[in-house]
């Protein structure tokens, strides 16, 4: 039962004045509510400002500042201002809090501990500009061996090879729905993964009918609602991945709440309109690794063996064998995805609290699979909070194949990560489904913007493999020796198997 | 390379699920199955069917497959039009995440069957077990439906989203139809995570059985058109009276709200 009790709130909203001309932009554009014009002047309730810099931005005047709460609480390190707030808004509304967009906290990052490798002297650097540095990346499994027998004076392959999905650069866009994400959103990612040559997940929210034109670039997500789950979903796409976890809360199931279940997302997921659309949190034909084989089994049998099946796992303890597990179930690809990982919507607990690093799981699933004998079977994808191509590099040699991003593919698109995904009211219209905000977001604006990001990284990308004299990013996969440790705990060095600075 | 084409008219084929006497993989059965149907077979017959999975699996458009023996699991996995009969018993998952087609089973089907069907309907005969029609969606005319003869277990129409889930507590016995013995006919945290379709129990429910959210409703007029076409369609496969069927009244457990569990979160920033 909800008790309302008055906090201070989180930011300050400071109109300048003297520059306001109350042309009221502000007070359309705040989609929370904050800005509203009294007959006289703009008034702003800082309650209801979630610093999303949209009034900001949008001011024709820039007369607008959004700042800290000015209400000072006596300082103290264990109930902060955030612990006070969740103490207040829980005692308030006797709620689990949900929230948006990756873990808020400040954990350590591991990325930001190793260095990279650069050659000098011993072999020579290579100048991208001038020669060429190979970034195409080729997922699926690899044959064991290969044997070829002589034909008409060529060499033919003896053995089938397996299906597989080539990237033009070890980058992919991760699973976002259309339903967590706006159609235009969803329909620039598309479009610049195809101009890019790349793939895109689609999250749980099916397949729009006007999205099947970009089957090719298309990695088809079965998750434990079945949301959009039917054979065109299955058949006419590049690889079909199984959730099973996602990193930003590990062993939930999913939830788009009902504010963004409009007609065109009950349709596409066949439930009532406004109707929370929830997710199981294991997949109920899913109790056990057998069954997960039998899972992998049944998309292979109803995709007729043409495309990788992938599993995706948060990041979790003991992901080694878990990952050893699904590659031995068939699997083609694994997908880690760290405690860093966005949502659209998740209990703030489980994002902020569970799930491991994804550097830790990639370390330690690479080298598992190395032991075994069995890392050819699978491709190893890797996401959870990669910020810039260094994380990309650094992830690469510590043994994934590709990454998956998805915060950062948010932020190019111009979120602020303001973390109210959940709440369907996203002023930039990407993570919404009211008209209103939703013709706010340009598609061409948004596919071009994307399409530089993943270019600029990529051309980072074959900066660093030059000057460490690699020609190919084959080469640096699970290459640990390029990459050296400079963080003050020795044992992280030892699990991800590599050296200290100066070794 | 096979010799399993047996019997061939214009439109039918017969294929054997044992060659050599033993059973065909999955894998080997279902290349068969899959080849005659895109040759343009309009009736496929198996026989000697002996538990493998994924038949059916992905098939789209209009087909009938006819099964002899005892399908594995995931029988008709992701399909999308097919009619399967099954003459034998399925064993768990058929119907997996359906999207329209009909599966008719003479037989049980056990746990999970229709696990988050589509669309389409299954017709079973006898029993089943757990977890059967969890997550069902409908959306407009896209309405899955299940009907068991018999009786079933726990968690009956687990997080239904849409759909109707029917069990009527029937049995056949020396080629007479009865009520079943076994009582209750359904059982435990029946409908639980509700929050759509509907749930039709021949008979009365005990309420201590209703799960998170599921709550005795009142039958409507729609609800009525609904329940009559499937029982017809139910005793026209297996030969029950339609009359014997509605002896008894009819129970409706649907969502106490769209939206049970909406009062747990809290949205509000911090």
């Amino acid at each position: 039962m909800e008790v309302k009790h008055k906090i201070a709130p989180r930011f300050k909203i400071k109109i300048d004045r003297e520059l306001c001309r109350h042309c009221k932009r502000c007070t359309v554009n705040c989609s929370f509510g904050a800005l509203i014009y009294n007959g006289s002047q703009i008034v702003a309730d800082p309650a209801l400002c979630v610093a999303c810099q949209r009034c900001a931005i949008m001011c024709p005047q820039d007369a607008i500042s959004i700042l800290p709460g000015e209400i000072n609480y006596a300082p103290h390190p264990t109930f902060n201002d955030r612990q006070r707030r969740i103490i207040f808004e829980q005692s308030s509304t006797g709620g689990v809090l949900l929230t948006g967009m990756g873990n808020d906290l400040e954990y350590m990052s591991i990325f930001d501990d190793l260095l990279l490798d650069a050659c000098q002297v011993t072999n020579p650097s290579i100048d991208p500009l001038r020669e060429p540095v190979e970034t195409k990346t080729y997922i699926g499994r690899k044959p064991d061996k290969i044997s070829v027998t002589e034909e008409n004076n060529r060499f033919v392959l003896k053995k089938e090879t397996y299906p597989h999905v080539v990237l033009s650069t070890p980058i992919t866009v991760g699973h976002m729905s259309l339903g967590s994400l706006s159609y235009p959103a969803m329909l620039a990612i598309l479009r610049a993964c195809k101009e890019m040559e790349i793939m895109a997940g689609t999250g749980e929210g099916g397949l729009h009918p006007d999205f099947y034109q970009y089957g090719k670039y298309i990695n088809s997500e079965v998750a434990s609602g079945r949301f959009g789950v039917e054979p065109k979903y299955l058949k006419n796409v590049a690889a079909l991945e199984i959730k099973i976890g996602q990193g930003a809360k590990p062993g939930h199931g999913g939830h788009l709440p009902g504010e963004k279940v409009d007609k065109l997302i009950a349709e596409t997921r066949m439930i009532p309109v406004g109707t929370d659309a929830l997710s199981p949190y294991p997949h109920h034909d899913i109790y056990s690794i057998e069954d997960l084989q039998q899972l992998i089994g049944a998309l292979k049998e109803a995709s007729r063996y043409k495309v990788p099946v992938g599993v995706k796992i948060a990041a979790v303890h003991n992901s080694a064998p878990i990952a050893s597990g699904i590659v031995r179930a068939g699997a083609d690809f694994v997908t880690l995805d760290g405690f860093r990982g966005g949502t659209g919507a998740s209990p703030r607990v489980i994002r902020d609290h569970a799930g491991i690093p994804v550097e830790m799981a990639v370390a330690s699933v690479d080298q598992r699979l190395r032991e075994e004998g069995i890392r050819n079977q699978a491709s190893i994808f890797a996401g959870g909070g990669i910020r810039y191509s260094a994380d990309i590099l650094k992830i690469i040699a510590l043994g994934a194949d590709a990454v998956m991003l998805g915060q950062s593919v948010m932020i190019a698109m111009g979120c602020r990560v303001c973390q109210q995904c959940h709440r369907g009211l996203c002023p930039w219209g990407i993570a919404t489904q009211e008209p209103q905000l939703v013709s706010r977001m340009d598609a061409d604006v948004a596919t071009q913007r994307l399409v530089n990001l993943f270019t600029a990284w990529t051309e980072e990308i074959k900066e660093i493999l030059g000057a460490m004299g690699i020609d190919s990013i084959e080469s640096l996969v699970g290459n640990r020796d390029r990459l050296r440790y400079i963080g003050s705990n020795p044992h992280i060095a030892e699990i991800l198997d590599v050296k200290h600075v100066g070794e | 390379m096979s010799t399993q084409t047996q019997e061939k008219n214009a439109s039918e084929i017969t294929l054997d699920a044992f060659r050599e006497g033993k059973p065909l993989t999955y894998r080997a059965l279902n290349e068969l199955i899959h080849n005659a149907h895109d040759q343009g077979y309009t009736t496929i017959n198996i026989k000697n069917v002996f538990g493998q999975r994924f038949i059916c699996a992905g098939m789209e458009g209009p087909c009938t497959v006819n099964i002899y023996g005892t399908p594995g699991n995931d029988l008709g996995v992701f399909m999308e039009g097919p009619t399967i009969n099954v003459f034998g018993s399925a064993e768990d998952q058929a119907g997996n995440t359906m999207n329209a087609g009909k599966i008719i089973i003479h037989g049980n089907a056990w746990d999970v069957t229709g696990l988050a069907a589509r669309g389409g309907s299954i017709f079973v005969k006898g029993n089943g077990g757990y977890r059967i029609g969890i997550h069902m969606k409908e959306y407009k005319n896209k309405r899955p439906a299940i009907v068991y003869g018999g009786v079933v277990k726990e968690f009956f129409g687990e997080y239904m989203a849409g759909g109707a889930l029917v069990v009527l507590g029937l049995e056949e016995k020396e080629g007479k139809w009865m009520n079943n013995t076994a009582l209750p006919i359904v059982k435990g945290s029946l409908g639980t995570g509700i929050h759509g379709g509907i749930i039709l129990v021949r008979g009365e429910v005990n309420p201590e059985l209703l799960g998170v959210g599921a709550t005795i409703q009142e039958l409507c007029t729609k609800d009525m058109v609904i329940l009559k076409r499937l029982i017809k369609e139910f005793c026209k496969y297996f030969g029950v009276s339609e009359e014997l069927v509605f002896k008894k009244e009819f129970t409706k457990i649907a969502a106490g709200s769209s939206r049970p569990f909406a009062h747990f979160y809290c949205v509000n920033p911090i």
